[in-house]
């Protein structure tokens, strides 16, 4: 009995920890070995290796800049930008020795794609002082500890936030919003900050339901927090993270608007999908390489915002014109400065 | 906040909690079947995935979601058999094959997620289906009657499990297998004739309950979007003390105590999200530290059957 208890004990554990995570214990699919080419000499070739928490078809974080780095490389010419990937790299110490391979094979900007990977990069980046490093979402570079070589790079989800907070006020009948959010930090928790404030700009009386799963990729629960949103009178939806392809699905199934962020969300459900609020990495990376090939290794911050085109929403055709022009002058108001995001404590 | 506890919170909580035990019940019924004929099948979440895939592909190109659902049958019976003859016959170590099994289908429908279709894309499965006169009874009538016929079903499962567990001979077999293999084989039984038939059944009620996922519930499917779910459909079989009615009682708790925590975040109860989506699985703990004494483990549980002279 003694025995038997410890036993589920340890497997509700490995449950809690499993569900934790994104990617429990190894990554089998794709791309998670870095090449191994030798060191090529200096040429004009840019290699740039990226490591991300999910997939490059999550259609949402991963998929952004991935989607943006692909577009890039069309531009550059696929003999211009070598482009390497990692995905499933959820785990930091994972993550950490990928980065290490990638800075060791010869890439010349290794990018992590995460705000937990920004420990192990500032032990890393002082190893190879030859290599650029970028990462985000953060706004620290390292320079207080006299490293070099980090961009940090932060897209302001904010901003994402606010716009699609307008549209969302602006299609509500029944005044009532609900949001699937994976945890209240980070990128997520800048998401629902501005979209809060985009909300009550637009309409005070409009009353928004935020729930979060605890989780990036819980998608049945993720689901079943749309399903509870809509039996609480919601009538529009909205949610980041790679789980709300469940939630998409539930919105469809219901016949309830639902408004993206991050990535073009509208592949999952055209006809339910209103808008989304996407993430354009190209000019950010774009920047990055150019101050490397200026001599700049690292030591900057660089921003999506509305104002540099790092955020861009796409509408759908179904989202009605009003709703559309409002958010559309919320983008005006945030790329001129007329309007600025005050985040309220929640 | 002030409709925190009234009648149609009530109801959604427990409207929730009905539907979201539903993926619980089919694993957990499938597992223990295979843990009553003494085998632990830790890859349940890898054969839950690929079911899920299957049935969702089906669907996706074009199939009725009934043929979706047949091709996730028929997977996750091909990894049961996949998981027998490594555990069976070659006698593997159960625990580690199983995570094996479990890694193998995660790795292998992200793959073919990213190959056959690319980025997630919604599909129409099961619509819901109120039965007709039971949905209109009051109370009842909204939580229990108002979901997709996957729903249905995996109820209809905890009946039939029971029957043929405890009222047909292959249920006598599995229980004898499970409590005393040398007993039963010196009776005739075929032990581990047994085993394989119950580890390709309960995987086939993994591979559904995959599908009560992504044709049921979620009508779509994203990688890893079972995310721990079968790992916590075995502690269930261990919560329910190998018995249909335990494993009911824990799935329902389970996923009554998920909605829960989901509608006080969604009514505004002033709980810190973090804690609330503990809430689940502290009370499975508590639960299974306080309330359960009794339970007996099957004698057999993980031990391969080697016929001695």
């Amino acid at each position: 009995m003694r025995k038997l208890s410890w036993g589920v004990v340890l497997i509700l554990i490995v449950s809690l920890w499993l569900a934790a995570c994104t990617a429990p214990v190894a990554a089998p699919a794709g791309g998670a070995q870095p090449a191994a080419e030798a060191p090529a000499a200096a040429d004009d070739v840019v290699r740039v290796a990226l490591l991300l928490p999910s997939t490059i078809n999550d259609i949402a974080w991963s998929q952004s800049i991935y989607t943006s780095l692909k577009e890039l490389q069309a531009e550059m010419g696929e003999d211009k930008l070598e482009i390497a990937y990692s995905e499933n790299m959820f785990n930091v110490p994972d993550a950490a020795a990928a980065i290490r391979e990638y800075a060791a094979n010869g890439y010349d900007l290794v990018i992590a794609h995460g705000a937990q990977y920004g420990d192990s990069l500032m032990e890393i980046a002082p190893d190879f002082p030859e290599v650029s490093f970028a990462w985000g979402t953060s706004t620290r570079t390292g320079a207080d500890q006299g490293i070099t070589n980090i961009f940090a790079y932060e897209p302001r989800g904010d901003q994402a936030g606010y716009v699609t907070g307008v549209l969302a006020a602006k299609l509500t009948k029944a005044k009532i919003i609900g949001l699937v959010g994976p945890v209240d930090a980070g990128d997520a928790k800048l998401h629902v900050d501005g979209f809060l404030a985009g909300v009550k700009a637009t309409d005070p009386e409009v009353k928004v339901n935020v729930s979060f799963t605890g989780s990036f990729g819980d998608t049945a629960l993720a689901a079943e927090a749309a399903n509870t949103h809509i039996k609480a009178g919601a009538d529009v939806l909205t949610g980041s993270s790679q789980q709300v392809v469940g939630a998409i699905g539930v919105a469809k199934e219901n016949g309830i608007p639902w408004i993206g962020v991050q990535a073009d969300q509208s592949t999952a459900a055209p006809e339910t999908v209103m808008a989304s609020a996407i993430y354009d990495w190209k000019q950010l990376l774009k920047d990055i390489i150019a101050k490397r090939a200026a001599g700049t290794l690292g030591g900057e911050v660089l921003q999506l915002t509305y104002a540099n085109g790092g955020i861009r929403t796409i509408y759908s055709d179904a989202a009605p014109a009003d709703a559309v022009e409002a958010a559309k002058a919320a983008e005006a108001g945030l790329a001129d400065g007329s309007i600025t995001i005050v985040a309220e404590p929640r | 906040m002030d409709n925190l506890l009234n009648t149609a919170t009530l109801i959604g909580i427990a409207h929730s909690g009905v539907r979201l035990a539903t993926p619980y019940l089919y694993a957990a019924i499938g597992e223990m079947f295979g843990q009553r004929s003494g085998v632990l099948n830790l890859g349940v979440e890898g054969v839950m995935l690929m079911g899920a895939f299957a049935a969702y592909y089906g669907v996706f190109l074009g199939a009725d979601p009934w043929l979706g659902v047949l091709a996730a049958l028929l997977i996750g019976a091909l990894m049961g058999l996949l998981m027998a003859v490594i555990s069976v016959t070659m006698q593997a170590e159960q625990g580690i094959s199983g995570i094996g099994l479990s890694l193998f289908g995660l790795g292998l429908s992200s793959l073919l997620l990213k190959v056959l279709v690319g980025s997630p894309i919604s599909i129409q499965g099961f619509p819901v289906w109120q039965i007709p006169g039971l949905s209109q009874i009051p109370i009842v009538g909204p939580i229990f009657f108002d979901h997709d016929v996957l729903v249905y079903i995996a109820y209809l499962l905890v009946p039939i499990s029971l029957f043929v567990l405890y009222r047909t001979t292959f249920g006598l077999k599995v229980r004898a297998v499970g409590q005393n293999p040398e007993a039963a084989d010196s009776l005739g039984v075929r032990v581990n004739a047994v085993r394989y038939a119950t580890v390709i059944l309960g995987s086939a009620l993994a591979g559904m309950a995959g599908a009560s996922l992504s044709v049921g519930l979620l009508n779509i499917f994203q990688e890893n979007m079972t995310n721990g779910l079968g790992f916590i459909a075995v502690a269930l079989v261990y919560f329910g003390g190998w018995r249909p009615i335990g494993v009911l009682l824990g799935a329902l708790l389970f996923s009554t105590v998920s909605a829960f925590q989901l509608w006080m975040q969604v009514l505004g109860a002033p709980i810190p999200p973090d804690l609330a989506v503990m809430l689940p699985y502290i009370l499975t703990i508590v639960a299974l530290a306080v309330g359960v004494k009794q339970i007996r483990q099957p004698a057999a549980l993980t031990k391969p059957y080697e016929r001695g002279e």
